[in-house]
């Protein structure tokens, strides 16, 4: 090894500490890339694979009943490749040593098995084709509720109570996220699907020779729009409730969503670390090479050339990166598999195609060296550009002017070590603002993390406290009639009984269209209310159509225009509504009208899609008990349970993240404030030991220190408040789907718990290095060049 | 008495190097001209200020001058570039300086190893450092080292080339009379085993004793130059 080399080496161990605070730096920006980018790629991976072993479907249609005969007119609609017929519903479970009433989406299987969506069988055996109280539970619901092959269960399928046998488990792709309905997470315990004979479950909803719901797959190549298009022209008799691709399928669209949140991680945070990097690196390296001046003009004199010295430094700050790429695969490959852990507890997967592709290991070691090299770019190009004379001799002392900024703070009396505090960063403003900036960053990753509670204690209030202030939703297969609503206040427990109607349309303003549910609503209404993000309860006005505001930006429609709504399923028709009011909300793309308009428009008698129930606490049981016998109840919704459910997934996944942004963040200050304190120190050393050797002691001398550092860190805060707020806004925009809209909720508390991080962090750190300044030998700091 | 070789090495002509700060004009060199001969000990004399540094770093090809033309043999340095002159410094030069400059990270044998590194036809560093007395303390770290004994370091690393020339500024400076002398030792030794050219420069007047030839400076020109028919050791020399 050459002598060169040998230095490069022996100096990196030297710097230990400073290079190894960059590396943390960078480590955390190529562990995130890594972990986002790898989960991204096993849930597409893993989900393409999973479609295409079992022939997931790329239209779904429900219809209210369409025979068979319908089947060889759909089959020949240019582009399908296959259809899969179904019957399809809801059950209540009576469960044995469980109280509360389960629901369960039931599935026919044919005799042959699907030819769609097909399940993967996981224990057990799928039930002979002619039984009638066989049934396949999807595995997780199986094991939630203890339900093994043999067991038997009760379920009320079309008003009847049976007793069915599970001969087996399985696991499909149409339900890799299964959500129950009035749920707003997966809850296997209370939500299940299961497969059931043809034969047998046709029979009991009375669909022998039909279907109510059709999964179709194209041949490739094929637009979806114009077939669907073609199947809702054909379907619309038979009360067809529009098609969706697989973009609007439940438990495809949720992870399409977290794909594309990995994929936001992957693009926002890294940059942020590889630009803190470069910043850290250029500032380290800058000094490094100052303070080498002699040795560089010694190299330059013993004749190694300019592109010698401009390696020897690239080298260096190579290393730092070599020691951040290793540290950051080591973090992220962990990373990835812990949140590969978390995934697996909602989404069922039958196996999960976790690789991260070497390419995505290059690219990331790449962009980490090329940071450390770009950060010591243009302090490799200086030492390599210093003339070897100019090299050898000292540098010329930084040049301070008087200015009227000095005439005040003299006015002002300050103190000379603070003076000196003032003018270092008046200065070198650039240094100075860079550091700031490094702070504020990590100011702002704080707060643009820990906004998520604040915003989601606001949903969760308008939500389950504001607008949904019912106990219990009671789902019915059918719309009923308002007798319901009386039989369901005679339950055990009941203390209020409310009914509401809930319709399936399409609203279609100009070129413009949109599927989605409308509510009539009686004014009035009291345990669910539509409550506008100003907290305001709002009651739809009669004779036009509500629209929250993000479905009626959807539709470019305003008040007063009047738009086509198609209505679907068992109301057919299409009317001209005028929009009478907008309605600002947290979740969903509401839609409502007025009880009496619906009433006009169907001509009908008032009829109930769902029940809402407030509850004697004391009576729970025998209201959970009373469920299992009504007969034409599809399900129901416990809120006080889903929000508790909610809360408690979200707070853990809040906690996870929130430590993960609080580490990301430290690592950062530290990074900036520890490098920039051991900066100042080496450049500042022959004048802070001059101050001791005139009789400072070391607690004011060390006030310089600390002081410039704790300075810029507190100028930093108000940066990173409006960086932090800001990246919040973008985040908000960002999460904003048809299922919920993010409010922007920062609170003091936030803002102030990532102050206290960064500013702790940054006192840490200076307080560390000064240590250093303690145990500097004065006499011999005195006899060196300056 | 020894008389000066004849073959000549350096050669300038009106050599001129101004340092501008805008403020002031500072003539370091004003119209030198001056011959230097191979395997001759020169000392250059003269007060603070008076260009012997700059000259120095001019002949050692560390920079360029203002005006007038400086040759090293048949090679013009005038307006050589960058790659030239590294070329020259890494072939021709040897460089030892007040403060010693070792890299504080090497050992004293890597030290030397920097220049036999790069340099075409170097010793073994071990062999330079055998030169100058210090085979015994060859892994020792600068701080480590005594001053004289960095010095001789110093020197190991200058010569471990087998340079043509040895430019020394002020090498005894920062020792004590002693110590500078056991290296003044060194360099006589140098000069005439490798029959490097040695320029020295120092402001202890004591020391052109040694010297084959003693070239005196003030205010950027050449004053007076003398040759010394009887040169002294330099355990015979006092300052």
């Amino acid at each position: 090894m050459n002598a060169l080399d040998r230095k490069l080496l022996r100096d990196f161990r030297r710097l230990w500490s400073q290079f190894l605070a960059i590396s943390l730096v960078l480590a955390a920006g190529v562990a995130v890339l890594l972990m986002s980018f790898g989960m991204s790629g096993a849930l597409e991976n893993t989900r393409a694979t999973y479609y295409e072993r079992n022939r997931f479907a790329d239209i779904f249609v429900d219809v209210n009943r369409a025979p068979n005969t319908m089947l060889e007119i759909i089959r020949d609609i240019d582009g399908i490749a296959a259809i899969a017929p179904r019957v399809t519903t809801y059950a209540t479970l009576d469960i044995p040593a469980k109280i509360d009433a389960t629901v369960a989406h039931v599935v026919s299987f044919p005799e042959n098995g699907p030819v769609l969506n097909q399940p993967t069988l996981r224990l057990g055996n799928w039930p002979d084709a002619t039984a009638t109280d066989a049934v396949v539970l999807n595995a997780p619901f199986g094991e939630a509720n203890d339900l093994w092959p043999g067991d038997t269960f009760t379920a009320t399928l079309n008003g009847t109570k049976r007793t069915l046998t599970v001969t087996g488990w399985a696991l499909s792709p149409e339900f890799i996220y299964a959500i129950g309905p009035g749920s707003l997470i997966p809850n296997d315990a209370d939500f299940g699907i299961f497969w059931m004979p043809e034969q047998a479950l046709a029979a009991a909803l009375d669909r022998t020779g039909a279907f109510n719901n059709l999964a179709v797959k194209l041949r490739p190549g094929f637009a979806v729009d114009p077939v669907i298009e073609e199947l809702d022209l054909l379907l619309e008799p038979y009360g067809g409730l529009g098609a969706i691709d697989r973009t609007e399928q439940v438990s495809n669209a949720f992870i399409d969503a977290e794909i594309t949140q990995l994929e936001t991680l992957a693009y926002t945070l890294p940059p942020i670390f590889l630009g803190i990097t470069i910043f850290l690196v250029n500032m380290v390296m800058g000094r490094i090479v100052a303070l080498e001046r002699a040795e560089i003009g010694l190299l330059k004199a013993l004749g190694y050339s300019d592109g010698a010295i401009l390696m020897h430094y690239l080298l260096l700050a190579g290393l730092v990166g070599v020691v951040g790429v290793g540290l950051g695969y080591a973090a992220g490959s962990w990373l990835s598999f812990e949140l590969a852990q978390l995934y697996a507890q909602f989404l069922k997967f039958p196996y999960l195609i976790y690789s991260v592709s070497w390419n995505i290991y290059v690219i990331a070691g790449l962009l980490g060296l090329i940071a450390a090299g770009t950060g010591a770019a243009r302090a490799a190009w200086v030492a390599a550009r210093l003339a070897p004379a100019t090299a050898m001799s000292p540098p010329a002392p930084p040049r301070f002017t008087t200015s009227w900024v000095d005439r005040a703070l003299h006015a002002a009396r300050i103190s000379q070590p603070t003076m000196m505090i003032l003018r270092s960063v008046i200065r070198w403003p650039v240094r100075a603002g860079l550091s700031v900036l490094g702070m504020a960053l990590a100011v702002g990753i704080l707060v643009s993390s820990n906004f998520f509670p604040d915003a989601l204690d606001v949903i969760i209030d308008t939500a389950f406290y504001q607008s949904n202030r019912q106990h219990a939703v009671l789902f019915f297969n059918d719309e009923v009639d308002e007798r319901a609503v009386a039989e369901a206040s005679r339950l055990p427990g009941v203390l209020q009984a409310e009914g509401q109607q809930v319709m399936t349309a399409v609203l279609q303003y100009a070129h413009r269209h949109k599927r989605t549910t409308i509510e009539a609503r009686r004014p009035g209404m009291n345990l669910s209310r539509v409550v506008s993000t100003a907290g305001e309860v709002v009651d739809a006005p009669p004779g036009g159509i509500m629209l929250s505001e993000r479905l009626a930006a959807q539709l470019n429609a305003a008040v007063g225009d009047v738009i086509e709504v198609r209505f679907l399923g068992v109301h057919q028709g299409t009317y001209m509504l005028p929009v009478t009011q907008l309605v600002t909300q947290y979740f969903g793309l509401g839609a409502y009208m007025d009880q009496a308009t619906a009433n006009r428009l169907f001509q009908q008698d008032p009829r109930v899609s769902v029940v809402n129930v407030t509850l004697d606490a004391a009576h729970a049981t025998a209201f959970q008990q009373s469920l299992k016998d009504l007969p034409r109840l599809a399900g129901r919704a416990m809120l006080a349970e889903n929000r508790a459910g909610f809360e408690d997934t979200i707070s853990r996944n809040i906690l996870i993240t929130t430590t993960i942004y609080a580490v990301l963040g430290t690592l950062i200050t530290v990074g900036v404030a520890y490098n920039g304190a051991r900066i100042q120190l080496s450049e500042r050393a022959r004048e802070l030991a001059s101050l001791r050797i005139l009789g400072f002691t070391r607690g004011e001398v060390g006030f310089v220190l600390v002081g410039e550092i704790m300075l810029l860190a507190l100028l930093a805060q108000p940066l990173g408040w409006w960086i932090g707020w800001g990246v919040a806004r973008m985040l908000t925009e960002s999460y904003t789907s048809d299922l919920y809209a993010m409010p922007l909720v920062v609170s003091a508390a936030t803002f102030s718990s990532a102050s206290l991080i960064v500013l702790s962090a940054a006192l840490v750190s200076v307080l560390i290095v000064r240590r250093r300044l303690d145990r500097i030998d004065l006499v011999s700091v005195m006899k060196t060049r300056e | 008495m020894t008389a000066p070789p004849a073959e000549r090495v350096f050669r300038t002509e009106g050599l001129t190097k101004v340092y501008d700060t805008g403020e002031v004009k500072v003539y370091a060199l004003d119209g030198v001209d001056l011959e230097l001969f191979a395997g001759e000990l020169t000392v250059l004399l003269g007060p603070s200020g008076s260009g012997m540094p700059t000259l120095r770093i001019i002949l050692g090809g560390l920079d360029h001058a203002t005006d007038g033309r400086v040759w090293f043999r048949v090679l013009e340095l005038t307006n050589l570039r960058d790659r030239g002159l590294t070329r020259y410094r890494r072939d021709h030069v040897g460089f030892v300086f007040q403060f010693y400059n070792l890299v504080p990270s090497l050992s004293a044998r890597e030290n030397v190893q920097l220049v036999t590194d790069v340099a075409p036809d170097p010793m073994r560093p071990e062999e330079a450092l055998e030169r100058v007395g210090l085979t015994h303390r060859m892994d020792h770290f600068p701080a480590q080292l005594s001053g004289g004994e960095q010095q001789r370091v110093a020197i190991a690393r200058a010569v471990a080339k087998r340079p043509e020339i040895l430019l020394s500024d002020e090498h005894t400076g920062a020792l004590d009379s002693k110590t500078g002398i056991q290296v003044l030792d060194v360099l006589k030794q140098v000069n005439e085993d490798l029959g490097t050219s040695t320029v020295v420069i120092t402001h202890a007047a004591e020391i052109r004793k040694m010297a084959h030839r003693v070239i005196w400076f003030q205010d950027g020109r050449i004053a007076q130059v003398d040759v010394n028919e009887t040169r002294l050791a330099p355990a015979e020399i006092a300052w």
